[in-house]
């Protein structure tokens, strides 16, 4: 059996004096697409923000591949994660520069930059909007940036909290088409926070439930009726998988 | 009217002439306040960031204080400078006042609370959101703190800018700690006092021409530069 990528283990986290996260325990394993669902303020963006290092637990054990890095999170566990955020912050500067930041950052050859970005720009269909500055563009070409942003690192963890949520229906629809195949060529670990149903059920195989701060469970989608839930997370995930009929 | 249009004749016929005496206060004017706002860009841009950035007991009130200092009258600053340097002053064996590097330190000492108050305000305007983004994408505290002065970098120059306006401008402080002395510590703003009290209006007229000129150029310069960063 191989080492999970990341688990979680008895951490809780702390802010003005309330606890805002609980997760006994959680295991992403290699190559895993997860939802992080739960109502409004559950915790999800918390929770994906402690997993991708970027806020530290007031108690509780990370291991990263198998390596304990609780207290101890380094660039170069940070360097394996990448996250896009539901608002693409845009560097003031062109569309290359932006996708090629996390490579120059990381002192990557020139050469071996150039041929990446053009590989992702390509890949994610914006090629004709390199020498754009990013602050021009549009909230879909934006969000294709930040995507590729991300994936020119090669994660081995990705976190995407809400990407596709400020965008039109028809733009968010081809990007997500286009971006589930990037997923399955690269096989890239993925946690992916949203509010739409469609678009978990689309991009995951499994979800993980939080509600009030608390990590609940984890199942597949044909498992949740299944599961023991609190009523008014049970009630919220029955509201949320039920089209919207108008 | 008639003096406003000899005072602007009597402008270019000094800078066509290239009146030498002019020519050198001009050069040293530049000069001055050049270092001294380099100086102030030095000392106000890493103690803007770190108030931006840090949170130590007293971070308000010391950047009450910044705010403050940022409007300090320049007379105050020579009056204060000129107590430091003076031959019975704490540094008066350094043997500094009515020197040019006198006028650079009060100078640089009027322009680093500008500096300071404006690149800690332009800090702590970047989203929370960009420095976990900047964090996201692998970069170091050092890279972080790059990647944010890139990001502000117009601001940045709007805070050098209003820094190299304040110290150009300013006479008091030069005239107290430089004495305007003919050929060493004449700047273009004490000549200007000096002509008008002389009654040789139309000569401080056209150094005063001279001046808003050469505030202007400089200026021009860095807003340029503002710009073309911005487009890039």
């Amino acid at each position: 059996m191989s080492i999970p990528i990341l688990q979680l283990k008895n951490i809780k986290l702390n802010k003005n004096g309330k606890q805002v996260l609980k997760v006994d325990q959680f295991t992403v394993e290699e190559g895993a697409i997860i939802g992080i669902v739960g109502p409004n303020g559950a915790g999800k963006s918390t929770f994906m923000k402690v997993m991708a290092f970027l806020e530290e637990p007031d108690e509780g054990e990370i291991f990263f591949r198998g390596i304990n890095v609780s207290n101890q999170i380094g660039i170069d566990q940070r360097r394996q994660i990448a996250m896009v955020f539901q608002q693409p912050l845009m560097l003031n500067t062109t569309v290359h520069n932006n996708v090629a930041i996390s490579l120059k950052l990381r002192n990557r050859p020139k050469k071996e930059i150039q041929e990446l970005v053009i590989h992702w720009l390509e890949r994610f269909g914006i090629l004709h909007l390199q020498n754009r500055n990013a602050k021009t563009l549009s909230g879909g070409e934006a969000q294709r940036v930040a995507l590729a942003r991300a994936m020119i690192s090669e994660p081995k963890l990705l976190f995407l909290d809400e990407p596709f949520t400020a965008l039109d229906l028809p733009t968010r629809k081809r990007l997500l088409e286009d971006f589930r195949q990037v997923l399955m060529e690269t096989k890239t670990t993925t946690l992916f926070v949203s509010h739409d149903f469609q678009e978990v059920k689309f991009l995951c195989k499994e979800m993980a439930m939080l509600y009030k701060g608390h990590l609940i469970d984890r199942a597949k989608f044909d498992e949740i009726n299944r599961l023991q839930l609190p009523e008014e997370l049970a009630q919220f995930l029955q509201d949320w998988m039920t089209p919207l009929a108008i | 009217m008639e003096m406003i249009g000899r005072g602007v004749i009597k402008a270019f016929e000094m800078i066509i002439s290239r009146d030498p005496e002019i020519v050198m206060i001009t050069l040293l004017t530049l000069k001055i306040s050049g270092i001294a706002t380099l100086i102030s860009i030095l000392i106000g841009i890493p103690l803007g960031v770190i108030l931006a950035w840090s949170n130590f007991p007293g971070r308000k009130i010391v950047i009450s204080i910044v705010n403050t200092a940022m409007g300090f009258p320049p007379v105050v600053v020579g009056l204060w400078v000129f107590l430091l340097l003076a031959r019975n002053g704490p540094l008066g064996s350094l043997e500094l006042l009515y020197t040019p590097t006198a006028i650079i330190i009060a100078q640089a000492v009027i322009a680093s609370p500008i500096v300071i108050g404006l690149t800690s305000a332009a800090i702590m305007q970047v989203d929370e959101k960009m420095r976990l983004q900047l964090k996201s994408f692998g970069a170091t505290k050092w890279q972080m703190l790059l990647l944010v002065l890139r990001e502000t970098k117009y601001s940045l120059l709007a805070a050098v800018i209003a820094g190299f306006g304040g110290v150009i401008s300013e006479i008091g402080a030069s005239m107290m700690v430089g004495g305007n002395i003919k050929g060493y510590t004449r700047v273009l703003t004490t000549a200007t006092v000096m002509e008008t009290s002389k009654g040789n209006t139309d000569v401080a007229i056209g150094i005063s021409i001279i001046l808003m000129l050469l505030a202007y150029l400089v200026t021009l310069g860095l807003t340029i530069m503002q710009h073309r960063e911005v487009k890039e």
